[in-house]
């Protein structure tokens, strides 16, 4: 019997630090074992459970995109006991990788204008999305692609470098925005998520799937944003968070109603959850 | 259906012979309380008894289990990598073990063995176990198991089902695993099935005219989950609850657990323990957010889970089999026959 628990072990190949006040690290992992890479078999959207022998287990997004080959990436806050032991790691050191957890809802999304919509460091799934998208294989299958992403200050933005270079193409329109910034060099928004939604956002339509992804209080003011714009709430896709230990609907911890974040989602259109108690 | 009477004359022999090809666990007297425990050689189970203070799960679903261990040292060329450990999946029986308790396996089960994932070490337990029941002749006033979906002579998910008719045992055989564990025992009496059927039908009705409490679930199914979830009661039903996740860890089909790292010096392993949904951690973020952070919310997500999830999802019934365990050892008096019935009559 395979056994569910067992996390792949990998290499901790490369450690970035990504936002100015160094709380964000992103480690890209290499499997030690090629056979394990071709189970680990993904799409934009789904987690996994990043392992620490001696702490524990911590459920992340998948910030590398499937088209990368070769590695994984984990965008990951320090929290907490895991995270902590792992922002003081090195490359070298081993971790273990479980997974792929979760759905995702890429069937739904061929064919459609995309609107990303993202906040703060909850932009490594969106990342992950976007890159799967931009790449040759993939960019005919999807129409239009916006991405709306906000962080606090400049300093504050994920994958900066990614973003400069979505800038300069002419197949995906970046709505970069700031909440605030001294800097007399900011060259992109200033203003909340849910405002610069507001301005640039395509009205829905049947053919437009907005993916959200940010802490609560972007979300709740950027729904209203969304209803205005005429997006229906089958067509609103989010991402939740809850607290995990097994990652695949068994342990009991993290069900919203009969539905288990970990292995139910955690991706759910809003439609899906005004049907479901709101306890998250 | 075949039967075999097991005179209580032969009852240890039998014992004896089954230790050579089986862990045995039953029932045994520990202070005031019968528990289900290994039996050394010899050991007897004591079968006069109500019900088990905590339920038998932890004979397939230990309290903390070891899932894997590890080494912390950098010399060592595999490191900080998990590794499976041998476990004793030999053949085991549960003798004695009620019916009520031998049906909520099948109810756990559903949780452990899905399509996409089985849990390993639920599944080895459950299948190395055999299932030998005890009918109950003498419910406990806080019994409803007939309303909750089985019954004191109740047979699913037994593999023999004991019946105690004084000088005598009848073993109902219900499973080829049954038969060979009864012939491993050596007990060949075979019994008239007619007859024995009868007295078993007999002593059947007289248990369930005993029963003097039922739960109401006819229209839980019909209630919308987010009417009841949003229902005012649950403030007066939780008032009393002091969190002390006792109904949890004493309660048959509850299955919640936590994953936790241990290491000592340079060594490791990860295990599991048994959770409780009654803990405010079980469900604390990393960002000190809590979805459940009011007792109130604790105390619905069990109820609800229990009556209107479970029932949802599967659509066969509650996750409850009526032992009675959470309202007898419940130290506040919340009784979940009332809140069933609440549930179940409550109108939006």
């Amino acid at each position: 019997m395979q056994n569910p628990y067992l996390p792949y072990p990998v290499r901790i190949d490369e450690i970035i630090t990504e936002t100015e006040d160094k709380n964000l690290k992103t480690f890209k992992l290499v499997f030690l074992n090629p056979d394990d890479e071709k189970n680990f078999s993904y799409m934009p959207g789904q987690f996994a459970e990043l392992s620490v022998a001696g702490k524990g287990e911590i459920p992340i997004g998948i910030a590398s995109s499937p088209t990368e080959k070769g590695f994984i990436k984990f965008t990951v806050n320090k929290v907490g006991l895991v995270t902590t032991c792992l922002h003081a790691m090195k490359p070298g050191d081993i971790i273990g990788v479980r997974g792929p957890l979760g759905r995702h809802t890429w069937d739904t999304l061929k064919g459609k204008n995309i609107v990303i919509i993202g906040g703060g460091f909850a932009f490594t799934t969106l990342r992950s999305s976007i890159v799967y998208m931009l790449n040759p294989l993939n960019r005919m299958n999807f129409k239009d692609i916006n991405v709306i992403y906000g962080s606090r200050s400049p300093g504050m933005l994920l994958y900066r470098n990614e973003l400069a270079a979505w800038e300069t193409r002419d197949d995906i329109n970046m709505h970069i925005t700031v909440d605030g910034t001294d800097d007399p060099d900011w060259k992109y928004n200033v203003g909340f998520v849910p405002t610069i939604t507001e301005q640039k956002a395509p009205p829905g339509d049947p053919d437009t799937y907005a993916l959200i992804c940010g802490p609560p209080i972007m979300i709740k003011f950027t729904q209203p944003v969304l209803d205005k714009l005429g997006y229906t709430h089958d067509h609103i896709i989010m991402s939740l968070e809850m607290r995990m230990k097994c990652g695949i609907g068994i342990c009991g911890r993290c069900n919203i109603g009969k539905k288990y974040v970990c292995k139910d989602g955690p991706v759910f259109t809003l439609a899906e959850l005004d049907n479901m108690p709101k306890e998250y | 259906m075949k039967y075999i009477n097991i005179d209580k004359k032969n009852w240890a022999n039998g014992l004896k012979n089954l230790y050579e090809n089986y862990r045995l666990f039953g029932p045994v007297k520990n202070n005031k309380n019968h528990v289900f425990k290994k039996l050394s050689k010899g050991e007897l189970p004591d079968l006069n008894y109500l019900n088990t203070l905590l339920s038998p799960k932890s004979i397939v679903f230990p309290q903390s289990e070891t899932m894997f261990e590890y080494s912390l040292d950098e010399s060592k060329e595999d490191h900080h990598i998990l590794k499976e450990i041998d476990k004793d999946y030999s053949p085991r029986a549960l003798i004695g073990i009620r019916p009520c308790d031998a049906v909520s396996f099948k109810l756990v089960k559903r949780n452990f063995d899905t399509p996409e994932y089985k849990d390993p070490y639920w599944l080895s337990a459950y299948e190395s176990t055999i299932f030998a029941g005890l009918a109950c002749s003498n419910p406990c006033s806080t019994c409803f198991c007939t309303s909750a979906g089985c019954g004191p002579f109740h047979e699913d998910g037994l593999d023999l089902l004991l019946v105690d008719e004084g000088e005598y045992f009848i073993a109902k055989i219900l499973t080829s695993r049954g038969e060979t564990f009864i012939k491993s025992a050596g007990w060949e009496t075979e019994a008239d099935p007619i007859a024995a059927e009868k007295t078993i039908k007999n002593m059947k009705i007289k248990a369930e005219e005993k029963i003097a409490s039922f739960v109401s679930t006819d229209q839980l199914k019909n209630k919308s989950a987010i009417d009841l979830y949003a229902a005012p009661f649950w403030e007066e039903i939780a008032f009393a609850c002091i969190n002390c996740g006792t109904c949890t860890y004493g309660c048959p089909t509850c299955w919640c657990f936590d994953i936790q790292d241990e290491i000592s010096k340079s060594s490791g392993i990860r295990m599991r323990n048994w959770d409780s949904c009654m803990y405010p951690l079980f469900t604390l973020h990393g960002t000190g957010y809590n979805p459940r952070n009011a007792k109130v919310q604790r105390v619905r997500q069990r109820f609800m889970h229990k009556l209107k999830y479970y029932a949802d999802k599967y659509g066969d019934g509650i996750q409850c089999v009526g032992c009675g365990r959470c309202i007898r050892l419940c130290p506040v008096n919340i009784d979940i026959r009332k809140v069933c019935d609440i549930m179940n009559n409550y109108e939006s």
